[in-house]
């Protein structure tokens, strides 16, 4: 589904500050794997996801998804086939549009926007549908702005509003990195269910080890911008939390 | 009376740019100057054509079209030279000094006994409300045109590029391109205020509009103060308050000339006007405000 050949991402190439981020990664993710990275900070992580979603581009190596090279696709033309969840729930959504004319625009992620009005009952009713299975009474307040909803609540949405339009690849940055407890674990399971029932292929990034040992069936653990670890699924689910705390000591 | 009639005429006339800023400033977040020079360009193509004789609505056409024009080639520049969006327009504005210069070949043309706009249709045998009348029906088609764009498919997806650049890229929309649209669209209505005043003054002047933008600015947070307080959502509701901004602005340098205020000071007024209605609400609100 998704092939990394040879990825590199260099910073400030030639001068005193580069920084290798990505550094000669090979990557293979099946259809519908979902895939946790876990990593110190600057260990890469972010960048690689970034190059996957095309909002930075690879100094050199390919990037393909579903057979398709896409590794001079910018993030607006790959977003064809892959939604995101950013750690900050700002990134996200927009504060000051409703979260109907929010997701209005989720709903055309593949789409052209044009000159008609899209927004009607038929919409709102299926967005308050949507919503409601959340379980958080949000579906009564789709006119309010976006920006009066907790982060909690707005990372929620964001996850569903991934799959109002066809989706392939969900890209998860540390989605819960600004929640508390309890809204990071709601955000986790709904992602889960929604990876599950669109089958997804997807990716995590987290630093949450409780999270990476739960959820997924790979894991992969990067340094200095190369893959130090890779489990596959029988490694993974005989791994112990233990075992993934001692990665990091 | 009759002066602050000219001031409502002036206000509706300048409505246009009003909705121009809340487009560049409220919309897309980019403080936009190229207004200066694109108001006047609107002003010098409706002053050339209508003295060759052309019909109004070819000349409005022209003056959309040159508007844009400005408005894109400053959108390219702070988009695709990656230049900051002010000084992107300062650039743009200072050029359309030369290009309006040379388009007139004078610094004024006046505009007296030439059909325009305003001659169109003789619905009062008074010319002021004539013009009024003219007036109110322009800037409603041009606000209804606005109100639905912005409530189209684009036109959220315009909110959104202002609002959440990285939340919209990553739902498929080329922002570099919608900005470019964004004050393509901006400077094509500041034009079109440069069409109406120039015939309702009945000339067109090289420095009309040296220091405009601070009128689309003030009217536009005349409008925003009223938005936040009233805690307005309704996107009809907040283009009114721009219209609305826009009037009150122009009756406030009326009643400025009116109590016999040197019109050499009016400019400082303008600008003491402006820093009043921008400050006035986070000094009374300073206690529950962070910002």
């Amino acid at each position: 589904m998704i092939d990394i050949n040879n990825l590199n991402k260099i910073f400030n190439a030639g001068q005193p500050n580069q920084v290798n981020a990505v550094n000669g990664i090979d990557l293979h993710i099946k259809s519908e794997d979902f895939l946790v990275i876990v990593g110190a900070n600057g260990s890469g992580k972010t960048t690689l996801l970034n190059l996957v979603a095309g909002s930075v581009f690879p100094s050199s190596g390919t990037i393909s998804i579903d057979s398709e090279n896409v590794t001079k696709q910018p993030d607006y033309q790959r977003s064809r086939s892959i939604a995101r969840v950013f750690q900050n729930p700002m990134s996200g959504t927009a504060s000051d549009l409703s979260i109907l004319d929010n997701f209005r625009l989720a709903s055309i992620r593949t789409k052209s926007k044009g000159l008609s009005i899209g927004v009607n009952d038929t919409f709102k009713n299926q967005v308050k549908e949507k919503i409601s299975t959340l379980g958080l009474g949000l579906e009564n307040k789709i006119e309010q702005p976006m920006g009066t909803l907790s982060g909690g609540q707005r990372q929620a949405l964001t996850l569903l509003m991934s799959v109002m339009d066809s989706c392939k690849v969900l890209l998860l940055d540390e989605p819960t990195a600004a929640l508390d407890p309890r809204s990071a674990d709601i955000v986790m399971r709904t992602a889960e269910e929604i990876i599950r029932d669109y089958r997804l292929t997807s990716i995590l990034i987290t630093h949450n080890l409780k999270d990476a040992f739960n959820y997924g069936n790979r894991i992969i653990l990067m340094g200095e911008g190369k893959i130090v670890k890779d489990l596959e699924k029988d490694q993974k689910s005989a791994l112990k939390q233990t075992d993934l705390y001692d990665w990091f000591g | 009376m009759d002066f602050y009639l000219t001031a409502l005429l002036q206000g509706l006339c300048f409505s246009a740019l009003a909705l121009g800023i809340y487009i560049s400033m409220k919309i897309f977040n980019i403080p936009d100057i190229t207004t200066d020079g694109s108001y006047t360009l609107g002003a010098v193509i409706t002053a050339i054509l209508i003295k060759h004789g052309q019909p109004t609505y070819i000349t409005l056409i022209s003056v959309i079209l040159a508007g844009g024009l400005a408005g894109a080639l400053t959108g390219i520049i702070h988009t695709k030279l990656k230049i900051n969006a002010l000084l992107a327009g300062i650039l743009v504005m200072t050029a359309l000094y030369s290009v309006n210069i040379s388009l007139m070949g004078t610094s004024n043309l006046p505009l007296i006994n030439v059909p325009s706009i305003f001659t169109l249709i003789n619905i009062s045998a008074n010319l002021n409300y004539n013009t009024f009348w003219i007036l109110s029906a322009f800037v409603i088609v041009i606000t209804l045109i606005i109100g639905y764009l912005l409530k189209t498919d684009f036109g959220i997806s315009m909110r959104a590029t202002g609002n959440s650049e990285s939340m919209i890229r990553s739902l498929g929309v080329n922002t570099d391109r919608m900005k470019i649209t964004g004050l393509a669209l901006a400077n094509a209505l500041t034009a079109v205020s440069g069409y109406l005043v120039s015939q309702q003054q009945g000339f067109t002047d090289i420095s009309m509009g040296i220091g405009v933008v601070i009128i689309g600015l003030g009217s536009v947070i005349i409008a925003e103060t009223l938005i936040n307080w009233l805690k307005i959502t309704s996107i009809w509701l907040s283009l009114l308050l721009v219209l609305g901004g826009a009037i009150i602005f122009q009756f406030v340098l009326a009643i400025t000339l009116d109590i016999g205020v040197n019109p050499n000071l009016l400019k400082g007024v303008t600008a003491i006007f402006v820093l009043l209605i921008v400050s006035l609400p986070r000094i009374s609100f300073k206690g529950n405000q962070n910002d």
